[in-house]
């Protein structure tokens, strides 16, 4: 399945996981909301645009493959997987409740479709694309795989190692996105270990770089689209967000990182997010 | 399963390794799905052939053990069965938590194959020699974990493995040990293997100590004592009948491994004892230290791992009755 929303459908689709994502958080009463939001847009270009999947056969053999490296944005993965038609929408305000299959940090053992690992324990991902990539290199498979990594979480080492390996088996079917909002749990990324200059670090270690505005749709696509032209060596984008993005009175404030807005800031936050729409 | 051997004889010595190499080797040419990586020691992990036959099956991680095992995960995401080969120590403890999320909690089919495990592997001292993997593979919801005895077992667990859906550790080790097992005895995971059969002790080993306590039944028997010696090559899931058959006829225990007593074959076992059939337990096994240099024979010894060993702990746990 592979779908060519308008700009327009894909706006409201992210109004909509947007949306989701903040509702489940209140209905939970905790987990990350910021980083959430600030994926939203890339997530729903990748969901309802970029991916050729099935959510009515999500071990469609012939899928391509999403990993998501930081398991804390689980909310958005989720919102964006229920839009798709993965699991009921209504399952969403199951988020981080005893028994659901929506975990705080997705699991996989517990049976949610759509999911390809589970995730939590930073820096693992990226290694989990470039085995998943190298498994369709071996059968000349057309399918590819996306991975979505947090820029704080390039502070783990195992990434560089992953990274290192991606080009050196020359990974044309990856293409990675880093989040880069340049904030983490204990404030600017540049204060807490300096990841600059990371395009630098990226090309010396063999890959294609392209940089995106995280929020624009049409920006998102042009960006996975020259990724799809790139031969011989993996791609990175590097997608300017900002944590919150869509509620104002959050926007770039990283003590969001981690919370969950109440019932009622939830009701605020989705009026800030009519106003901005 | 039973397997009582009449007479035991040392056909030759071999080193479990080999036994590993030479069964993925038939793997790569019997199953197009099957891959291996190696973190730059392909030599000692005897891979070298199944890379040589299967360069594009085979995956040269380098020096990085923890991108390895995930990027093992990830092959398992495209329906290959990845067979990973570094030493014990950096099959556990430098990539426990790659393992835990990307492979025990992920439900991915990965196969950790760990060589150089224990004592045996000698000289190189106890930066390398690990003995608590065992301990921290098996407290992993989902693992399996297999230690066999000889080449011919290790052999015949590889050939297993690659049959069974789910994450694996599966250890062996360095030097040539006895090679005592037929070839032709199948290897069920999750099934003990009763060699001798005897009514006054149960001696429920792993791993190289399987010989040793094969040689602790016959010492035994000199001494008019019939130990009954079972091969615990897989010690999650743990044959809880055979063992518990075996001590309610025996009523008491003689655990023997190359490995720490926390974590071990031991507690396992005294555990399933203790809950079900409290049972007097002897243990052989290194108790809470690190190991040294040495050469395998004089490390076993040192360490209290040796034939005598288990010898006296069989009286020590029969007087306990
Ligand atoms: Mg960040």
């Amino acid at each position: 399945m592979k779908i060519n929303n308008s700009i327009q459908q894909l706006r409201d689709l992210s109004f909509q996981v947007r949306k989701d994502v903040i509702r489940s958080l209140a209905e939970a009463g905790s987990g990350h909301l910021g980083g959430s939001l600030g994926l939203a847009d890339i997530f729903t270009v990748l969901y309802f645009n970029i991916l050729n999947h099935d959510p009515q056969r999500p071990d469609w053999k012939d899928r391509d493959r999403l990993i998501l490296s930081i398991g804390h944005v689980a909310p958005v993965l989720y919102a964006s997987l229920a839009r798709a038609g993965y699991f009921p929408i209504e399952e969403l305000q199951t988020l981080r409740k005893l028994g659901s299959r929506l975990q705080g940090h997705p699991g996989k053992d517990h049976g949610l479709p759509g999911l390809e690992l589970s995730a939590g324990s930073l820096g693992q991902g990226l290694s989990v694309a470039v085995g998943t990539a190298i498994s369709g290199k071996i059968d000349n498979k057309t399918w590819r795989v996306y991975s979505i990594h947090g820029d704080g979480e390039l502070q783990e080492g195992s990434i560089w190692e992953a990274a290192m390996s991606a080009a050196h088996y020359k990974l044309d079917n990856l293409v990675s996105l880093v989040d880069r909002n340049n904030v983490q749990i204990d404030g600017n990324t540049k204060d807490v270990m300096n990841l600059e200059p990371l395009a630098d670090k990226w090309k010396s270690f063999g890959w294609h770089v392209l940089n995106c505005d995280g929020h624009d749709l049409k920006d998102i696509i042009l960006a996975y689209e020259q990724a799809r032209k790139i031969k011989e060596k993996p791609t990175v984008i590097l997608a300017k967000t900002h944590m919150g993005k869509g509620v104002r009175s959050i926007e770039d404030n990283h003590t969001w990182h981690g919370k969950a807005p109440s019932v009622k800031q939830a009701d605020k936050f989705i009026k800030e997010l009519e106003q901005n729409g | 399963m039973e397997l009582v051997m009449k007479a035991f004889s040392i056909r030759e010595y071999k080193d479990t390794r080999s036994g590993f190499g030479e069964a993925l080797l038939e793997l790569g040419r019997e199953n197009k799905n099957v891959v291996a990586l190696c973190a730059d020691l392909t030599g000692s992990l005897k891979m070298d052939k199944f890379a040589m036959e299967f360069p594009d099956r085979f995956y040269q991680a380098g020096i990085a053990e923890a991108n390895m095992i995930s990027v093992a995960a990830g092959l398992t995401i495209g329906g290959k069965i990845p067979f990973t080969g570094t030493f014990a120590n950096f099959s556990t403890g430098r990539v426990y938590d790659q393992i835990r999320q990307s492979v025990a909690y992920s439900q991915k089919n990965v196969k950790i194959c760990a060589s150089h495990a224990g004592l045996t592997l000698g000289e190189d001292g106890a930066s390398h020699q690990i003995l608590e993997d065992i301990g921290l593979m098996k407290i992993l919801p989902n693992m399996t974990v297999i230690n066999p005895c000889d080449f011919n077992q290790t052999k015949a667990a590889t050939f297993a493995i690659a049959e069974y859906y789910g994450p694996v550790y599966l250890r062996f080790g360095r030097p040539k040990m006895p090679n005592f097992m037929p070839d032709d005895v199948p290897f069920e995971i999750g099934k003990a293997i009763t060699l001798k059969e005897g009514s006054d002790v149960s001696i429920f080993a792993t791993g190289h100590l399987v010989w040793k306590a094969v040689e602790a039944g016959m010492k035994l028997a000199e001494q008019g004592i019939d130990a009954e010696v079972i091969n615990i090559h897989t010690i999650k899931p743990l044959d809880e009948e055979v063992i518990l058959k075996s001590v309610f006829k025996t009523g008491c225990a003689v655990t023997a491994e190359e490995h720490e007593i926390n974590g071990g074959l031991g507690d396992s076992i005294a555990q399933l004892l203790v809950r079900k059939l409290p049972a007097p337990v002897e243990m052989i096994a290194v108790l809470d230290k690190f190991g040294e240099s040495g050469n395998p024979g004089e490390l076993m010894i040192k360490y209290g791992l040796d034939t005598p060993n288990i010898v006296d702990a069989a009286l020590k746990t029969i007087k306990r009755k």
